[in-house]
């Protein structure tokens, strides 16, 4: 009887956890609605959903990484990194390449190798080496941001005017009117979703993240597991810079910065546990639109002082958690 | 190429100085904030040359320059630069007002010369020698501009930096200068000094008004996002963005006739360089250096843009 009874709880507590992110996403955008007759133009949906990949394709790796119990502080700085390594190595071989697709390409390959190794090397400090994630990943933090101010020489690395035309169609560009981020950023989603839900690898990060212990007595190689996370961030960070690079074709010390913990509070905010073993990649994809569209609203009205913009996200991130935490859990 | 004539002056005066003074060396601190923005960055090149050009010129003059990511680094550099070096004075450009105070106190307290640069302290009589920006005076410029450049009026949109008392005044003297001259600001948001973020918040007031005349920016890299933004939404109603601090790229572009950025307001980070140099001096020589020189904010127009171009500037 006993038990009967907490199933059936649980299971009302499970629709609300699961409808809460939708349901903050549904009013937001009613709000929206009743503030400016322009929220829902093609263009202003169009705007919010390009500026939302960015962050979007990092925090679906990220949502891999915290299910297994992990944490990942350096990927604002990995990206600003990232896009200073691209708009230079593009730079350095236009005079012997030309303006044109192969360089453009080889500017994608740099990204998405210099990820993979970023990521790599997050992976093995905290693997190989067992240090914690929250400390390794804060030392790569202030590493590539200091990197990136060096490289910049304290300014902004420009990308060569003759190549931006050539690379903007990257973010501004796409097929049948939707943007080239907003179609990567669904491809990422898509596969995300997949991968956690269908794959044996989405349940091994999940059995990492919820007890590594058992995970390890059910011959799952929990070290690879952990590994791969961290590299397929970084890989994911690798293809945000690239959507990145195209829009303004500059990088500098101001680049990416917090975009770390927009990731994770996307991840929350979609019903990620923090502390690992449970992990919903839609969700951080509801997440992330949440958190832009608060951004888009507050400037579309007039209503709130900007002052007061970080306070209203605040209590609006908060208010998207609480709506789907079962009272009596943890404590 | 604003201060060539002024350091040309100081320099000549040190070289006939020098002969006389020459004794015992001294050691000038030089504390400013680390090349965390664009602005910054440009402050730390001028620094660095300030000091390199001074120590081949001041043979009994010894810098140490010290960059600080935050006040509370910063403080510490100081109190070092207290304890090991024994400076003799200290060039400084306040993280904060606040935290730095009572360290930059006890520096003058020791009888070392204290320069101020840009940000004052919040105690008034602990420098000796203060130069500053003209953060009022950078929003009248930019607000006359836009006032002669509109001279029908028109409705605009301005963007504000990061929440300081340099934006707050900076955006008082921009309202107070384009005050009778028919200029509606129709809309206001924080752009943060960033690209990324002015992006954002001009695609956002494109799609909120149908019509706006022109931008005050405010700032070079806020003027990037702007016009990537207006680029992007193919819009035809914007006349000019107006940005301002002198970034060499957008300085460029005012140079070569470029019709959406006529003009630029300084807000120079080589004033650092001006401080260093005033601070050798009054070490060096009997001229008095001692009082407050404010730094103008000047309007580049495509006639005279080619002067404020440093093309080894990183900004």
């Amino acid at each position: 009887m006993a038990t009967a009874n907490a199933k059936k709880k649980s299971s009302i507590f499970f629709d609300l956890k699961v409808m809460g992110p939708i349901l903050a996403l549904v009013v937001l955008v009613i709000v929206g609605a009743a503030l400016n007759g322009n929220f829902l133009s093609a263009g202003n949906i169009s705007n919010v959903l390009s500026r939302s990949a960015f962050i979007g394709i990092i925090a679906v790796g990220m949502t891999f990484v915290i299910t297994a119990g992990g944490l990942d502080l350096s990927v604002g700085s990995m990206a600003a990194f990232i896009a200073g390594l691209m708009i230079l190595v593009m730079n350095g071989l236009l005079p012997s390449m030309g303006p044109g697709w192969p360089l453009v390409m080889v500017g994608m390959l740099t990204a998405i190798v210099a990820g993979t190794t970023a990521g790599f090397i997050n992976g093995f400090l905290i693997t190989n080496m067992r240090i914690e994630a929250f400390i390794v990943t804060l030392g790569t933090m202030g590493i590539y941001r200091s990197l990136v101010t060096w490289l910049a020489d304290g300014g902004t690395l420009s990308l060569d005017f003759g190549m931006r035309s050539v690379i903007r169609p990257i973010y501004f560009d796409g097929i049948l009117g939707i943007s080239w981020p907003i179609i990567v950023f669904a491809i990422v989603a898509i596969t995300g979703e997949l991968v956690m839900r269908r794959a044996a690898f989405g349940r091994h990060v999940a059995a990492v993240g919820s007890n590594d212990q058992v995970a390890r007595y059910s011959s799952v190689n929990v070290n690879r597991v952990r590994m791969m996370t961290y590299v397929f961030l970084g890989i994911l960070v690798g293809i945000a810079t690239i959507m990145y690079v195209p829009r303004l074709g500059s990088a500098s010390s101001s680049t990416g910065v917090l975009w770390e913990l927009e990731a994770i509070a996307a991840v929350i905010i979609g019903g990620t546990m923090l502390k690992g073993g449970f992990g919903r990649v839609w969700g951080t994809v509801i997440g992330v639109l949440i958190l832009s569209l608060i951004g888009n609203i507050l400037n579309l009205t007039d209503g709130v002082s900007p002052y007061l913009n970080g306070a209203v996200q605040g209590v609006i991130i908060i208010l998207a958690v609480i709506l789907q935490r079962d009272k009596k859990a943890e404590g | 190429m604003k201060f060539t004539k002024f350091t040309g002056a100081f320099a000549l005066a040190a070289t006939l100085a020098t002969p006389v003074l020459a004794q015992d060396t001294k050691v000038v601190g030089v504390s400013i904030p680390a090349a965390t923005h664009g602005w910054a960055g440009g402050m730390n090149f001028h620094a660095q040359e300030a000091v390199d050009r001074l120590e081949a010129v001041y043979p009994e003059l010894d810098f140490v320059l010290a960059t600080a990511s935050d006040a509370a680094k910063q403080v510490n550099d100081i109190e070092d630069m207290m304890a090991t070096r024994n400076i003799d004075a200290l060039v400084v450009l306040p993280f904060e007002s606040e935290p730095l105070t009572s360290p930059v106190q006890a520096v003058a307290d020791s009888g070392a010369w204290v320069t101020v640069v840009d940000r004052g302290l919040a105690a008034e009589g602990i420098e000796d020698l203060y130069v500053a920006g003209d953060n009022t005076g950078f929003g009248r410029v930019s607000g006359e501009y836009m006032a002669s450049a509109m001279p029908d009026g028109g409705k605009i949109v301005a963007f504000r930096g990061i929440p300081t008392t340099i934006d707050n005044e900076r955006v008082a003297g921009f309202e107070a200068a384009i005050e009778g001259a028919g200029i509606e600001i129709i809309d206001m948001e924080h752009g943060n000094w960033n690209r990324d973020d002015s992006f954002t918040v001009m695609e956002d007031f494109l799609s909120k008004h149908a019509e706006i005349n022109a931008v005050w920016a405010s700032d070079d890299d806020m003027a990037i996002g702007v016009l990537a933004a207006i680029e992007a939404a193919g819009r035809d109603d914007i006349q000019f963005v107006l940005g301002g601090a002198g970034m060499k790229e957008m300085i460029a572009r005012t140079r070569d006739g470029d019709e959406m950025i006529p003009a630029n307001v300084t807000y120079p980070p080589s004033m650092i360089a001006t401080a260093i140099e005033l601070t050798a001096v009054g070490l060096t020589s009997t001229a008095p250096v001692s009082g407050t020189f404010v730094i103008g904010s000047v309007l580049i127009t495509q006639d005279n843009a080619a002067d404020f171009y440093y093309p080894d500037s990183p900004f």
